[in-house]
């Protein structure tokens, strides 16, 4: 925490200097909102708010879990099958630069203005970077060990399970962190393209309305969620690798 | 002499490359049963060429290995190999690391958890059985891997140098107790070393290596009594061997 002090002092004087900029050149209210009126649109919207978020957190998190489950699957594949590997890798490696949010439009056209599109471009965006991590970790695994378990003659499902599998856990964190970070404003962007609920169409019903102070408002509740999911994650890769943890760095000496 | 536990009949091995890089050259050499036999020789030699074709891990380009009489070349898990750096399964903690061989070979978990139980206090490691390997030190990582070496079901141990990591009084310590160790058990042990001490203090039999590509340039008896003692190798028995040793390094084909 007292390390996050600096940084928050500097955010604290940010918004102290926004409101007070904008009360003194008496600037429009519907093009730059004061941090005080983002509070009061908040408070004004404490009911409604919660629907919105639970809709949008809901696709997220379910996009997540399919692409971990796609992710992992085909990372398996990949790293097992040399012919896979040969055909799919370079292709998974070009993609990563493939804009998933244009997409968006494509899918409301394919999937309706339900919840689906919304999860398939979460998935989209969360699996890339699951996959190509948890590939390049099951490969990168460290080829003594490897070498070592087959001399104890182990086969070839012991070898991935007891060595490459656990090797690329960390991997497969850092690409969900990568998907995690990116996965609420892709559901938000999603629903842009048509919805029945979500921070999506709350920011759009807003824009329709001149109310800029509630899209600044659902701007920071969207980087709040944000930054939590992306937290969740690294709290659940903390407790997934308790190997891995810092304090376990301690070295004992006899 | 009993019968050979350990055979190589000239092993010539070449490494593919450009250019090819001929490791070891015309290896004969064999360890009886129940005996610890040390290959010995400066970096490079090929002794852990050796060691990796009776591990199975590498095809001599010419010769034959066995070990027990069944060939060697192509067939891992006929003996417990112990590579030279420690690899230890970082994710595993100590008791997982100790049994993960044994459990390879088809040790049932709960039987090989009670093996390694009853071997935890003579390696050193029964205050660490649930620690993670990151917080062991440079020689518990080393006994352990050495603990994992032992619990594999397998009548003969290759050791690539395990002593090798550690400085130089912590490996007086833990030659004695290596030999302490292999006494109680009792299994035939080829070990690669360069250290001419380690080799003499541990061994039955010493066979010396050139510089690449290796050859055997001799083979000492070493008939000193066990268990032998750190201070032994100011004794007149040892001296002499170490210089039949050094005479045999400085020899040139």
């Amino acid at each position: 925490m007292r390390e996050l002090l600096p940084a928050m002092i500097f955010v604290g004087l940010l918004l102290v200097g926004w409101e007070m900029w904008v009360r003194a050149r008496d600037i429009p209210t519907y093009l730059l909102p004061p941090p005080s009126d983002l509070w009061q649109a908040f408070i004004d919207q404490r009911h409604a708010l919660p629907v919105h978020i639970r809709t949008t957190l809901g696709e997220a998190l379910l996009g997540l879990l399919c692409a971990s489950l796609l992710g992992v699957l085909l990372a398996g594949l990949i790293a097992s099958v040399p012919l896979i590997r040969r055909v799919l890798y370079p292709l998974l490696v070009i993609s990563q630069n493939i804009p998933v949010l244009v997409l968006a439009p494509l899918l409301a056209v394919w999937f309706g203005f339900g919840m689906t599109p919304k999860v398939v471009i979460v998935v989209l965006i969360g699996f890339f970077p699951i996959v190509v991590n948890t590939t390049d970790g099951l490969l990168r695994a460290d080829r003594e060990i490897v070498e070592l378990v087959r001399s104890m003659g182990a086969n070839r499902w012991q070898i991935f399970r007891t060595v490459l599998v656990p090797s690329a856990i960390p991997s497969f964190f850092a690409g969900l962190q990568i998907g995690a970070a990116y996965a609420v404003i892709g559901a938000v962007i999603a629903e842009w393209m048509g919805a029945s609920s979500g921070l999506g169409l709350f920011i759009t019903r807003s824009q329709r309305a001149f109310r800029t102070d509630q899209i600044f408002m659902a701007v920071v509740v969207i980087a709040l969620i944000s930054v939590m999911l992306f937290a969740s994650v690294r709290l659940l890769a903390h407790f997934a690798m308790p190997w891995n943890r810092d304090g376990v760095q301690v070295t004992k000496t006899t | 002499m009993t019968e050979a536990a350990v055979r190589l009949e000239g092993v010539r091995h070449v490494y593919a490359g450009d250019p090819p890089v001929v490791a070891v050259e015309n290896i004969s050499i064999e360890a009886s049963k129940g005996s610890f036999v040390s290959l010995l020789g400066p970096s490079g030699c090929g002794k852990s060429t050796i060691l990796r074709v009776l591990a199975g891990l590498i095809a001599p380009t010419a010769g034959t290995a066995s070990i027990d009489g069944q060939s060697a070349v192509g067939c891992y898990s006929l003996a417990a190999h112990m590579p030279q750096r420690d690899l230890l399964l970082p994710w595993r903690r100590v008791e997982a690391n100790a049994t993960l061989g044994a459990e390879i070979a088809g040790i049932p978990r709960a039987e090989a958890r009670s093996l390694a139980d009853r071997l935890y206090e003579r390696f050193g490691l029964d205050e660490f059985v649930h620690a993670w390997p990151s917080q062991l030190s440079g020689g518990m990582r080393q006994r352990l891997a050495l603990l994992r070496t032992f619990l594999m079901p397998r009548s003969t141990l290759l050791l690539d140098e395990p002593l090798g990591a550690l400085d130089a009084l912590t490996r007086r310590e833990m030659q004695e107790w290596l030999e302490n160790v292999w006494q109680s058990d009792r299994r035939t042990v080829l070990l690669v070393t360069h250290d001419i001490e380690e080799a003499l203090l541990l061994s039955d039999v010493v066979y010396v290596m050139s510089p690449r590509p290796g050859h055997i340039v001799a083979r000492i008896d070493v008939n000193l009594a066990r268990p032998r003692r750190t201070s032994d190798i100011i004794s007149p028995g040892f001296v002499e061997l170490k210089e039949r040793v050094l005479e045999a390094l400085h020899m040139r084909p």
